[in-house]
């Protein structure tokens, strides 16, 4: 299978530029401190995992998509010559997609797991918490770098391609529970609870945000809403739905930036 | 071994190509010369596969480039900007298209020639833009291939490499290989290319051998005789 080795090198070649940088240096030490301080203050494991929550719903994302557009920008001129190489396009972009993405969940995984792991996470019930809150941090990551490499992608300019990318975040973390909320108050006489369901699914952060909650059983501090939210989230079907949303919003902008690049001149 | 039917391209309501047709079935050096924003290095990005054209067709070797990618084994390029990744070695960027496409076995004396065998454990971004040129010099040198495109290969050079690139060009023409560059230094036209295609505004406007133009215009420097050629003898007659 001579291409998946080829974006295998791509892979490796993008991995390693990411993983030797400053920034993602800093980027691990900021969980290690995190980790040992939430701990140490804490020194709860099940409290110290919500508040991590609330951190990494927001910080991955940022992440994800400051490093995307970064990484596109900086090495553009190394990707035209990787062009006119032998290789296919999808491969390339395919290869820096995963090398930027998985350094980024390394970082996360070492500097949030090192921690927990010292203060007795494997002896805890906590692990399987803990397990999910990774894997969406993960999950976020894909996304935010897919999305920010596809916007990168369609625009030459970098200061665009960087605005663009950063209101999208804002957009996801910010703008869309704003407006949730607002037709939520506007429309409170309706029953609205599908469509509620409906719109936390359109958002990877308000749906990561809602997975971590129902599974940690702190679902009846959101009332009503929260009951509904527990019977569809907490159901099969719903860890199902949901599991298939959250996959899609992994997946989607890493096959619209690759379907993007087939046709764009460099 | 190239050919080149009938391409235009547009960016928005920029044409940058139009209508070129052209082949080349003969090893030998060519340099493709136009004033700037002429369409020289988009008609170079268009063999490439970097560069989609909005009509025509380009075959090399009898193949549509736009069907098979394979195609650019037997194309090597060398860029006009030299920008790598920065974390990475000399060593292994080499390392990264050794792996990509088929290489010469004797690369390693492509790196001494341009001395560049002290900088191999060096980082990418720690090099200075000449360094950085002479490693994009022996990335495009070291494939083997029947074609290499060179986009401004001077650029950057300091004159004593600059004097190794021409004969390592040279050398490579006696190779048999087909060789496209781009320059605005006329000098190295002078010197080195057997024919000229002329670019203006994306249409070409001009081709032939280097020393029928000298003859055709009476004119020693190849410079005065270009723009005799193309511009008419109005702006060589222009007084400043």
């Amino acid at each position: 299978m001579k291409f998946t080795e080829k974006m295998w090198l791509i892979f490796k070649y993008s991995f390693k530029d990411m993983i030797r940088a400053k920034w993602i240096i800093v980027y691990l030490l900021f969980y290690l401190l995190l980790g040992f301080i939430l701990l140490f203050l804490n020194n709860d494991l099940s409290s110290s995992v919500i508040t991590i929550m609330n951190i990494i719903i927001i910080l991955t994302p940022l992440i994800g998509t400051l490093f995307g557009v970064m990484f596109y920008y900086n090495s553009r001129e190394f990707t035209e010559l990787l062009i006119a190489q032998p290789i296919r396009r999808s491969r390339i972009f395919m290869g820096q997609y995963l090398g930027v993405s998985l350094s980024l969940s390394l970082s996360l995984v070492i500097g949030l797991g090192l921690p927990f792991l010292i203060f007795g996470l494997a002896n805890s019930a906590e692990i399987f918490n803990f397990i999910m809150l990774i894997f969406i941090g993960m999950a976020l990551t894909f996304s935010f770098t897919g999305l920010s490499m596809w916007i990168s992608l369609r625009n030459s300019n970098r200061i665009k391609g960087f605005g663009y990318s950063v209101l999208l975040w804002l957009f996801f973390a910010v703008i869309y529970d704003g407006i949730f909320l607002s037709l939520l108050l506007i429309f409170e006489n309706y029953p609205i609870d599908q469509f509620s369901l409906l719109m936390s699914m359109l958002n990877p952060i308000d749906l990561s945000r809602i997975l971590v909650l129902i599974k940690l059983d702190i679902s009846a501090l959101m009332g009503y809403t929260g009951a509904v939210f527990q019977t569809f989230f907490g159901s099969n079907w719903g860890i199902v739905i949901s599991g298939i949303m959250l996959l899609l919003w992994m997946t989607t902008p890493a096959y619209m930036m690759v379907r993007s690049s087939k046709r764009r001149d460099f | 071994m190239v050919a080149i039917q009938e391409i235009s391209k547009k960016y928005r309501k920029l044409e940058v190509l139009k209508d070129i047709s052209l082949e080349f079935n003969e090893p030998g050096i060519i340099g493709i010369l136009g004033p700037n924003g002429s369409g020289k290095t988009t008609l170079l990005k268009t063999i490439l596969g970097m560069v989609l054209p909005d009509n025509g067709t380009i075959r090399v070797n009898g193949i549509d480039i736009s069907k098979d990618y394979n195609y650019r084994n037997e194309i090597a390029y060398l860029p006009q900007i030299a920008t790598f990744p920065e974390n990475l070695s000399v060593k292994e960027l080499l390392a990264i298209i050794r792996d990509l496409r088929a290489v010469d076995s004797k690369y390693m004396e492509l790196v001494s020639l341009f001395g560049l065998e002290q900088f191999l454990s060096e980082k990418l971004g720690n090099l200075s833009g000449g360094t950085r040129q002479k490693v994009n010099v022996v990335l495009s040198f070291m494939c083997k291939s029947e074609i290499l495109i060179l986009d401004e290969p001077t650029v950057g050079l300091d004159p004593v490499s600059t004097v190794k690139l021409k004969e390592l060009i040279k050398s490579h023409r006696d190779m048999g290989k087909l060789i496209l560059l781009t320059t605005h230094i006329m000098g190295i036209v002078d010197e080195l290319a057997d024919e000229i295609v002329y670019l203006l505004e994306g249409r070409m406007v001009y081709r032939g051998f280097v020393t029928d133009l000298k003859l055709s215009t009476q004119q020693d420097s190849l410079e005065r005789a270009i723009v005799n050629e193309i511009h008419g003898k109005d702006v060589v007659d222009l007084q400043i």
